[in-house]
């Protein structure tokens, strides 16, 4: 934490502060003890998780470790078997979707997602809906407040468009636009709920090296510009290890590691999970 | 007050008029307005905050961009304080930005965004002088504690600190501008060796300004889109010189991708652009025609050829008939005002095209649509313009007459000579070339002319490049190349022929369209290298070619040609920044290849280096197919 640091040669106060920042650093997400079962497959065993605000968390592990049935299980399209899952302070384990975005998680999927005859700015605009406040009569009318509001959320909508740097594309259906661009208007589109924690869901999947490298860019800009938390799962492995703060290794649905880039890299089973044994 | 220098007008548009809108930028979808008064401000804080920072008369301040208001706030700040503006080209290579910024003694660099940001911290040891990097779009830079680097606004807030206890500051500076102060270093992208810096004044600058004018009356409430490099002599003479001198409105595209959009939105009322960008327009109606319904195909064939005849009868100073009045007038209300407000012409006054040969056939295409589209010609060395076609006298083949106060004649071995208040005082640090250039107050182009029986200036080629064939036969590759280009399948071409038994050509399809023709064919493809080396493709091109062939006299027609595997980039050398081929590096680079079309090889193996953006190097390799336009029937084998 880098005020802490800053401030720390002051002795009279660091004891308090050192309680602010263990709060600060408590972790945002906590995933205890949850299983998933589909019938008598398991997708996912006894996985404990800790993910740290402001941080890059990333997910990795082999095709069918349980990544993806991870973050279905946070954001809410699947239902944990047993444990739990606790988003700053509450338990979101049987929360509906649309009650976890409402508490500011918000996701992109691995196959996008979007409204493809509408445009780019229709797709983000929507993805708006849930901080529009103001009802299908005053919407219809749309004078005074619900035309304020439009408004307020079209400029919101505009800085996500300028940040992802997609002017050139804001009034063309999405479906008209490469693979790359399209990917970018599904970040877009998570971005517009102002996320707390935003799940990225291998978000760099079939793109070539210069699309990539603007990606990872725009990941490490969200986190620095929004605080954003952020939980990523990716395949690319120079990429996992240069952006993210902390990474979690599952295979066949049980976590094997948790650590920071450089732990991963050195630990003997996440070797054996990618390389096999002998 | 005078009107000698730059940030002198700025001060008298600010008092004459006001609230009146004089930059306008794209931002977040809707175009934000700055009113003179706010242009005023905006200058005289960065200005302060230079003087804050220690930036004083002479210094030298360099920007690197793309188009926005803060572009030309920083030069304009600079240039009151008595400094000297040099801009860089945003896309150059971090060797290229550093020469410049090093040569020019830049203490200050005024940068765009984190990316050039990031491109100065790595070349930062190659540029001792510079004392401070000041960006303007602060995205992604929140956590750089560089002491090199410090926010725009940061540098406006040390200024608005500094004009509390230095009251009139800023305008006493202004005052004690001359005209003979050198105000833009402008370094030419130079299609041979180191980039040259050439000095204008404001006298130069503003010289410029006024007997273009006077040509060409523009006034304040007109619009001009400002998407071409800003590092360009022509965007410096259009958004600065000009836009200041007549007080007309510039505006800013929201995105380099989104010119095309604005450009239909705001309607400029005077545009300069280098061929390329006119040539990509007429390539882009003629495929969007080709993909229209049959309807609107058969209107535009059908009419097409009224505007033929009438730009014809202005090209041939003939009083068209009344009959065909009519039937252009009616023809423009159906089709060319609808064309022309698709391409953002529609308020067009006049359009400008200089920096390279534009083929008659474009030139006929826009004054069919009725644009008034003109060739100009002038160097950066002349602060842009010398020589202009006047509204009443367009030829296709020449550049038109220089410009009042502009003397134009042709030195003994064909040199195109220039004199006039705008002409350089010198390249920055390098007496040489300067001696080169300017002998007795006359610039000398390194361009080879001649004057018709009307005056008007007929350019044929640089002097280096006019060529000759073994036999001796003369030819300019640029023509051919021009005329290989109009094909919308074309994108890029060089011949070679120096020396040579007969001309050969290398050629780029451009993907897009060609892409859209193999569709049509139901021809498969994946990449570039696959497109151009399909032999469908190469038919295609070889149609192109040889009707080429067919207006060439036949002693240079091109025998042999091959399309190229790979597309000719600025980042790999081949052209410059403003997208000119450098042919004696080509020759070099495809060394093997030209000696093959010399040969008999029907085919040839080639492996090309090329370079990514990021500075990596990849290898391609591939087979091409040598057409063969001049041959006749059936090969033997």
């Amino acid at each position: 934490m880098h005020f802490l640091y800053s401030l720390s040669g002051l002795p009279s106060i660091s004891g308090f502060l050192h309680l602010e920042g263990m709060f600060f650093l408590a972790a945002q997400l906590t995933i205890d003890g949850m299983s998933l079962h589909f019938g008598g497959v398991t997708a996912l065993s006894m996985i404990y998780l800790e993910v740290e605000k402001g941080q890059i968390t990333a997910i990795i592990g082999p095709n069918g470790a349980g990544k993806t049935s991870l973050v279905n299980c946070i954001s809410g399209l699947y239902l944990p078997s047993e444990g739990s899952i606790v988003f700053e302070g509450r338990d979101i384990t049987r929360m509906p979707p649309y009650g976890r975005a409402g508490l500011g998680i918000s996701r992109t999927f691995q196959n996008i997602e979007l409204f493809k005859h509408m445009t780019v700015l229709e797709n983000l605009m929507l993805g708006r809906h849930i901080h529009i406040s103001y009802g299908l009569l005053s919407g219809g009318i749309f004078w005074g407040r619900a035309r304020r509001e439009e408004a307020r959320h079209r400029r919101r909508v505009e800085e996500i468009i300028d940040f992802l740097e997609i002017e050139h594309v804001r009034s063309k259906p999405v479906g008209t636009l490469a693979y790359g661009l399209q990917k970018r208007v599904e970040l877009g589109r998570a971005l517009t709920v102002e996320p707390r924690l935003l799940l990225l869901d291998e978000p760099m999947a079939g793109m070539n090296v210069e699309e990539k490298e603007d990606m990872a860019r725009f990941i490490l800009d969200i986190s620095e510009e929004w605080g954003t938390t952020m939980i990523l799962i990716e395949h690319d492995m120079g990429v996992v290890m240069d952006i993210s703060d902390h990474i979690a290794v599952l295979d066949f649905g049980r976590k094997i590691a948790d650590g920071t880039p450089d732990e991963i890299q050195r630990n003997p089973l996440v070797i054996r999970a990618y390389l096999g044994q002998q | 007050m005078d009107r000698d220098t730059i940030p002198k007008l700025l001060l008298q548009n600010a008092r004459q008029y006001g609230k009146k809108t004089a930059l306008r930028e794209k931002d977040f979808g809707i175009w934000q307005s700055v009113s003179w008064e706010g242009y005023l401000e905006e200058v005289r804080l960065f200005a302060l905050g230079l003087a804050a920072l220690g930036f004083g008369r002479g210094d030298k301040l360099a920007v690197i961009g793309d188009n926005r208001p803060e572009w030309i706030y920083a030069e304009l700040a600079a240039q009151s304080l008595g400094g000297v503006g040099v801009g860089v080209y945003q896309d150059s290579l971090p060797n290229e930005i550093a020469y410049v910024i090093d040569h020019s003694d830049a203490r200050l660099i005024v940068v765009e965004d984190q990316e050039q940001v990031d491109k100065m911290l790595e070349i930062r040891d190659s540029m001792p002088k510079v004392e401070r990097v000041v960006y303007y779009d602060p995205k992604g830079l929140r956590n750089y504690q560089d002491e090199l680097l410090l926010s725009f606004t940061a540098v406006q807030e040390l200024g608005r600190e500094f004009g509390r206890s230095h009251d009139g500051y800023f305008e006493r500076e202004v005052e004690k501008g001359r005209g003979q102060d050198v105000a833009v270093i402008a370094y030419t992208s130079g299609t041979t060796g180191q980039a040259k810096g050439a000095m204008l004044t404001h006298a130069n600058l503003l010289g410029m300004a006024k007997n273009l004018a006077e040509v060409d009356p523009l006034d304040a409430s007109d619009e001009f889109l400002s998407f071409l490099p800003l590092a360009w002599v022509g965007e410096q003479m259009m958004s600065l010189a000009l836009a200041l001198w007549v007080g007309m409105t510039v505006n800013f595209p929201e995105e380099p991708e989104t010119v095309q959009q604005n450009l239909k939105e705001i309607g400029p009322h005077v545009v300069f652009s280098p061929p390329r960008i006119w040539e990509d327009m007429v390539s882009r109606v003629q495929v969007k025609i080709d993909d229209a319904s049959w309807f609107k195909r058969f209107v535009y064939h059908r009419l097409m050829p009224v505007g033929y005849r009438m730009a014809d009868c202005r090209f041939n100073r003939k009083k068209p008939s009344v009959a065909l009045r009519l039937s252009y007038f009616l023809a423009d209300l159906v089709l060319f005002s609808a064309i022309r407000d698709h391409l953002g012409l529609v308020r067009l006054k006049r359009a400008y095209t200089g920096g390279a040969a534009l083929g008659p056939d474009v030139f006929r295409f826009y004054h069919a649509l009725g644009v008034n589209l003109k060739q100009i010609y002038g160097q950066t060395e002349i602060a842009g313009i010398s020589v202009l076609h006047r509204d009443d006298g367009i030829k296709f083949h020449t550049v038109g007459v220089p410009l009042p106060e502009t003397e134009i004649r042709i030195g003994e071995d064909g040199e195109i000579l220039s004199r006039s208040p705008s002409v350089f005082v010198g390249y920055y640090k390098n007496e040489e070339a300067t001696a080169g250039a300017l002998k007795d107050g006359w610039l000398h182009s390194g361009d080879a002319g001649y004057l018709d029986e009307d005056g008007h200036l007929v350019v044929i080629d640089r002097i280096k490049d006019v060529m000759k064939l073994a036999d001796g036969t003369i030819f300019s590759p640029q023509f051919i190349e021009n005329k290989l280009k109009f094909s919308p399948f074309v994108k890029e071409a060089v011949v070679i022929g120096r020396d040579r038994p007969y001309v050969v050509a290398m050629i780029n399809i451009d993907m897009a369209n060609v892409g859209k023709w193999a569709e049509r064919k139901q021809i498969a493809y994946t990449t570039y290298v696959d497109l151009a080396t399909k032999p469908e493709v190469l038919q295609l091109i070889n149609e192109n070619v040889r009707a080429v062939n067919n207006d060439l006299p036949a002693a240079v027609r091109i025998k042999r040609f091959v399309i190229l595997h790979k597309e000719l980039d600025a980042d790999d050398e081949e052209l410059t920044r403003t997208r000119k081929v450098r042919r004696g590096f080509i020759a070099e680079k495809y060394r093997s290849l030209v000696d093959a079309l010399y040969s008999s090889q029907e085919e040839i193996e080639v492996e090309t280096e090329v370079k990514y953006r990021d500075g990596r190097q990849a290898v391609i390799r591939t087979t091409l197919t040598v057409g063969e336009p001049e041959a006749m029937g059936v090969k033997n084998k």
